[in-house]
């Protein structure tokens, strides 16, 4: 049974990233020949000495004509292990909200630095990023190790230099690899130009790292999406609740607790795609019925008796401001979507603009712009059931919606209750 | 117990979560269903999304006229087994009522003019989303394209002006007039659909299957034999064992020399394929580089 691995990679072409890309498609035969000679074909009109394999991931004109990445890609690759999709996501500070994008339902990042370079201003940035939207693995991939002649010193110094800068983020599984993505050392296997590294390869790492525990199976959390009422002779007196498990396990015969309004009941049955199952587990989409006949509707929450939400109109986030001609500031009143729930809310006060090159808390800022992250306190006008971001991504996040234009403006990530 | 959820099981997660989204935000959807796998496999999992009710919204063929007839004998089928409404939009009536001007000469085909009358179907039927079965995988522009994609009051895409998706929080809101297009298989492959039609024993029309036909050869590829289409100096039609990789007009949809005549070896022909299905068979993307961005900021599939 293979696996599905999400991954985000952050960096712009100067730090190979999409010869690294280009690579993991290309050894794992996923570029085809008539999209190879596509990109050759381009590459040579465009006058470039050597095949740019960057061209199979830029997919819009204006990427094209730039020579740069400004939206999230989505590539795809498998091997007998996994089944992998790439979000290629821009690394230019003014595309942060793009990387945002792409890194919201990843399950790990590759992060990638020059070894002649070593840790910059972007890799801080790229870094903070994907701890922010808690990407549970992290990789820093040491490149361009050939024109450092595979010195074990110099990764040894980077990954120092590294270590005490992500000691101040939250990471759980950080792992270093230094590679050569035009060489394929350490790409898809082990480099016999670099001996000393004990390491796996990165495409080794990406087959085997474990997954399975990153989703939250504990807390039962299930948000109501959609009522199904056949109307039929045959299903005259069917009721489903159809939606997808946000966290935990819910079995037949559970005692559930449906809110806001408080009545439990117990769970009668559980439909699964191909019928009905034992149970439901993250992120399965199924339809739940229930023993009793209940008044529960699209944006109500499904949970434990004795393991609930917190419930509340009044919560602490971290915002990343994606409105390109607006901002965010007090006062400011938007439409947010959080789970199924869709209210609307008023930001209370920003407490602080992080900077995010230097993590530095600006609390004297009164507004975010585009791509700017800030801690802010908002007010909702109904309740909404979540969790905290850090214990679970799919009830602890949230969009915010301009009222006026209707775009996503913001992404928020709940750290809690305010007091 | 490891509640763990196979690659396919995934993806099928999450193609219902957004069927699901669609059904409850939005007042008028509608299903854009041409006969082909994709299509097939998108209406089969809009009927998992809802079961045991009906699918609660339409299904509509933009219909060219020079349809494969396996095609529309599997899609009538298919929608009158699960009680579904079929809206047929025909580019056609289109012709007939001078909104579109039909291309002539030997090349000459109807698939650019779709979109003309998409468009015109959707605004005459107030349909404020359009389930479409295109997959990221497919081609470089569709990479880059969203689940739920806004389309602006003339049915344009802006590729540069797309919203943030983020999680899985979808953004439907829209103005009178505008529409959402809405793919749920964009993170599906080839592979992927045909290893789910394999384990779901889903039902094809014939012609994704090894079978004998009158061909002839243009451009590097083998385009049937058909009334639609005229020959022209030098194509000389022969009977060769095709299969289509891919369904759309017959006459700019290309068949490939294949000997699979069941769906196992198919899952393995495209495991071990070296060219991309659009590229083996579709004549309408080799315009130019940028052939289906710019089809589709005009509003096309």
């Amino acid at each position: 049974m293979a696996e599905l691995l999400r991954l985000a990679t952050a960096g712009s072409v100067d730090d190979g990233k999409s010869t690294l890309i280009g690579r993991l498609l290309h050894d794992s035969k996923s570029v085809l020949e008539d999209q190879l000679a596509a990109v050759t074909d381009a590459s040579e009109r465009m006058g470039l000495e050597e095949v740019n394999l960057a061209l199979l991931t830029d997919g819009l004109r204006a990427e094209r004509e730039q020579g740069i990445t400004i939206d999230v890609a989505y590539r795809y690759f498998a091997t007998t292990r996994r089944k992998f999709i790439i979000a290629d996501t821009p690394g230019h500070v003014q595309y942060t909200r793009n990387m945002v994008t792409g890194a919201s339902t990843a399950d790990l990042a590759v992060v990638l630095v020059d070894a002649r370079k070593g840790v910059l201003e972007q890799s801080r940035r790229h870094s903070f990023i994907a701890s922010l939207l808690r990407i549970p693995h992290l990789v820093l991939a040491v490149n361009k190790m050939d024109l450092v002649d595979y010195d074990k010193e110099r990764f040894d110094e980077i990954v120092d230099d590294y270590r005490s800068f992500a000691a101040r983020l939250d990471v759980t599984d950080l792992t270093f690899i230094p590679i050569s993505a035009l060489r394929g050392d350490n790409v898809v296997g082990r480099s016999p130009s670099m001996e000393w590294f004990e390491g796996p390869s990165l495409l080794h790492h990406l087959e085997t790292v474990h997954i399975a525990s990153d989703r939250n199976l504990i807390d039962s959390r299930f948000p109501v999406q959609y009522v199904v009422r056949p109307h039929t002779d045959e299903h005259h007196d069917f009721r489903g609740y159809a939606g997808r498990v946000a966290g935990g396990v819910f079995h037949v015969g559970d005692q559930v607790m449906v809110l806001p309004s408080g009545f439990t009941t117990t769970i009668s049955a559980l439909n699964g795609p191909s019928g009905p199952i034992a149970d439901a587990y993250a992120p399965m989409s199924v339809t739940m019925q229930l023993a009793d006949e209940l008044d529960v509707s699209r944006g109500d929450m499904i949970c434990r008796p004795n393991n609930r939400p917190t419930v509340g109109q009044d919560v602490d986030a971290m915002v990343c401001w994606m409105g390109e001609a607006s901002e965010l500031r007090s006062g400011a009143k938007l439409t947010l979507k959080h789970t199924t729930r869709s209210v609307r809310t008023m930001v209370k006060s920003l407490s602080y603009r992080l900077d995010v090159n230097t993590l530095h808390r600006d609390e004297s800022s009164t507004s975010l712009t585009l791509n700017e992250i800030g801690r802010v306190t908002l007010r909702t006008t109904q309740p909404l059931f979540f969790d905290e971001y850090r214990r679970n991504r799919e009830t602890g996040s949230f969009i915010l919606i301009d009222e006026s234009t209707n775009s996503t403006v913001g992404a928020g990530m709940i750290l809690g209750a305010s007091s | 117990m490891k509640y763990e959820l196979s690659h396919l099981e995934a993806l099928e997660a999450e193609s219902v979560h957004v069927i699901r989204e669609v059904a409850a935000e939005f007042e008028r959807p509608v299903l854009l269903f041409s006969g082909g796998k994709d299509s097939i496999v998108m209406l089969h999992l809009a009927i998992k999304a809802f079961a045991p009710a009906r699918v609660p919204f339409p299904v509509m063929h933009v219909d060219t006229g020079h349809n494969f007839d396996e095609v529309v004998d599997f899609r009538d089928q298919m929608v009158s087994d699960h009680g579904i409404r079929l809206v047929v939009a025909s580019v056609q009536a289109s012709i007939d009522a001078g909104r579109v001007v039909e291309d002539t000469g030997p090349r000459a085909s109807r698939n650019p003019l779709q979109t003309v009358t998409l468009l015109d179907a959707l605004e005459e039927h107030g349909f404020d989303a359009a389930f479409g079965g295109a997959r990221r995988d497919e081609e470089k522009a569709r990479a880059k394209e969203r689940m739920f994609s806004f389309r602006d009051e003339f049915g344009q895409w802006d590729p540069k002006n797309q919203r943030p998706e983020l999680w899985s929080l979808y953004n439907g809101r829209h103005r009178r007039g505008e529409h959402i297009r809405v793919f749920p298989l964009s993170n599906w492959t080839e592979l992927d659909i045909w290893q789910y039609i394999e384990a779901q024993e889903m039902a094809l029309p014939s012609i994704y299957f090894a079978h004998e036909r009158e061909v002839f050869s243009r451009d590097g590829m083998w385009l049937a034999v058909n009334p639609h289409i005229t020959l022209q100096e030098g194509e000389v039609p022969e009977v060769r064992t095709v299969r289509f990789r891919t369904v759309g007009d017959t006459t700019c949809t290309g068949a490939v020399e294949s000997a699979a005549a069941d769906v196992a070896a198919v899952v393995l022909e495209v495991a071990t394929t070296r060219l991309t299905e659009r590229g083996a068979t579709r004549a309408d993307d080799r315009a130019s580089e940028a052939a289906m961005e710019d089809r589709k900021r005009e509003g096309y599939f």
